[in-house]
């Protein structure tokens, strides 16, 4: 069982194909999947949708697939940091199916523990609710929402052993396991691999079951808003 | 004299309940963390992943892997935990986050709220805000009373797409505070200043009691 590879190239090589449904982790630039996506700017596969809580911004994560038109749809949260996903959805050129962010993240959940629907508040009485079945529980409505099987995962973690069990690092975490559940193959790019027994069992986050493929990679972590306080505030 | 920014802020800080999990939104919202009164403790709930969330860092201290959900570099604290965005969620579904204080385009009388989008001109999304005000036990807004035209935003009706139904418990505006109840809305106070003529003035909404 060989599960780490030597470049994003390699580990997503025979994965991609034309009109493929991809989910990613990451929320806002934190913990995004960079080194693969610039993997897949290269291989230059399109027609592709995109689960993603956000768009990435114009030059980093989603964003430089935008660019070169590789994507066909998203399905995200919050898409508000990205001129050119705008300039592209405002003309018709990109469709985008908007999910409530815990919606969502449960959806790939689900997906990834074999659930095919759930119910939700979440939504009920809105836009979102539209066309989906609604269902009372207890007096309360709710709307049925589907799981979200992807053809592939893409996700970024701190440091995975190599048979593929992961840690995630502080907020970074985020989207990224319910990504990496829901793909039928999961590619994970990382800061350090280490051997197995290097890593506390008791704390591991994802276990490697969820795991197929693993790079190590140098990731510029941009972030996407710096806020800071001077120490004479203190 | 109406509220500004940080007397809202410091307005709402008086809603918190000791002891209790709280969800700030983005703008105005975020600043009620700097007015959390004495002998109130919360713990703040930063829906990308996080309970327990601190101040700011010091510059050159910023961490890319340690964001809020408005993408703003922060810093935690001695209790802190971390989780991923379905466990998250799933907290603010369940119903264990006390209370959301967010910001609003719009609020009607029934407590509908739209704060996510403007057909044709505004199309970001909903983030978590859909999830928040299904989930949580009381949805608390911080908001202009009316827009840049001098219009009320404390309607009979939303006019824009909402993003939940019957959720908003209070409204802290510039004017005052008011609470959603049976009929319609009900006066809780006015800021310093204001008269309750200028603030019924102000609101298209019905107002009872």
């Amino acid at each position: 069982m060989k599960k780490v590879y030597g470049s994003a190239a390699e580990a997503l090589d025979g994965l991609l194909f034309d009109g493929m449904f991809i989910a990613s982790g990451g929320f806002g630039l934190c913990g995004i999947p960079e080194l693969l996506l610039q993997a897949i700017k290269e291989a230059g596969t399109k027609d592709l949708t995109f689960a993603s809580n956000n768009a990435g911004v114009d030059d980093f994560g989603i964003g430089i697939l935008l660019q070169t038109k590789q994507v066909k749809k998203m399905i995200s949260s919050y898409v508000g940091e990205n001129a050119e996903f705008m300039r592209q959805y405002l003309s018709g050129e990109l469709e985008l199916e908007f999910n409530p962010q815990g919606t969502l993240a449960e959806r790939m959940r689900a997906a990834g523990c074999g659930i095919p629907g759930f119910y939700t508040k979440t939504g009920v009485g809105t836009q979102i609710a539209e066309g989906k079945e609604h269902k009372d529980f207890n007096g309360e409505t709710f709307i049925m929402e589907t799981g979200l099987f992807a053809d592939l995962s893409i996700v970024k973690a701190w440091k995975a052993d190599t048979t593929g069990n992961l840690i995630f690092n502080k907020t970074a975490r985020n989207f990224n396991p319910p990504a990496a559940m829901c793909g039928k193959v999961c590619v994970v790019e990382v800061e350090e691999i280490v051997q197995p027994g290097e890593l506390d069992p008791d704390k591991i986050h994802l276990p490697g079951v969820y795991v197929h493929r693993i790079i190590q990679g140098q990731h510029e972590k941009r972030i996407e808003k710096v806020t800071t306080r001077k120490k004479e505030d203190a | 004299m109406p509220w500004d920014r940080e007397q809202m802020a410091a307005r709402a800080a008086q809603e918190l309940q000791d002891g209790t999990y709280v969800n700030l939104g983005i703008g105005i919202p975020t600043l009620v963390s700097n007015y959390i009164p004495e002998g109130v403790e919360v713990t703040l709930q930063s829906e990308n992943g996080m309970l327990g969330m601190g101040p700011f860092p010091y510059e050159g201290e910023e961490d890319p892997d340690l964001i809020n959900a408005g993408k703003q570099t922060i810093t935690e604290l001695p209790h802190t935990s971390y989780f991923d965005s379905a466990m998250s969620f799933g907290m603010i579904r369940g119903g264990k986050i006390a209370m959301a204080i967010l910001g609003a385009m719009e609020v009607a009388e029934n407590g509908d709220l739209a704060n996510w989008m403007i057909p044709k001109k505004l199309v970001k999304g909903m983030g978590g805000a859909m999830d928040l005000v299904a989930g949580v036990q009381r949805v608390v807004v911080v908001m202009d009373h009316t827009n840049k035209a001098g219009e009320s935003k404390l309607l009979k009706a939303c006019t824009l797409p909402l993003t939940g139904t019957g959720v908003v418990d209070r409204i802290i505006t510039n004017l005052g505070v008011l609470d959603v109840v049976e009929g319609g809305l009900k006066i809780v106070e006015c800021a310093e200043g204001v008269t309750e003529a200028e603030l019924r003035a102000a609101t298209e909404g019905t107002i009872v009691g």
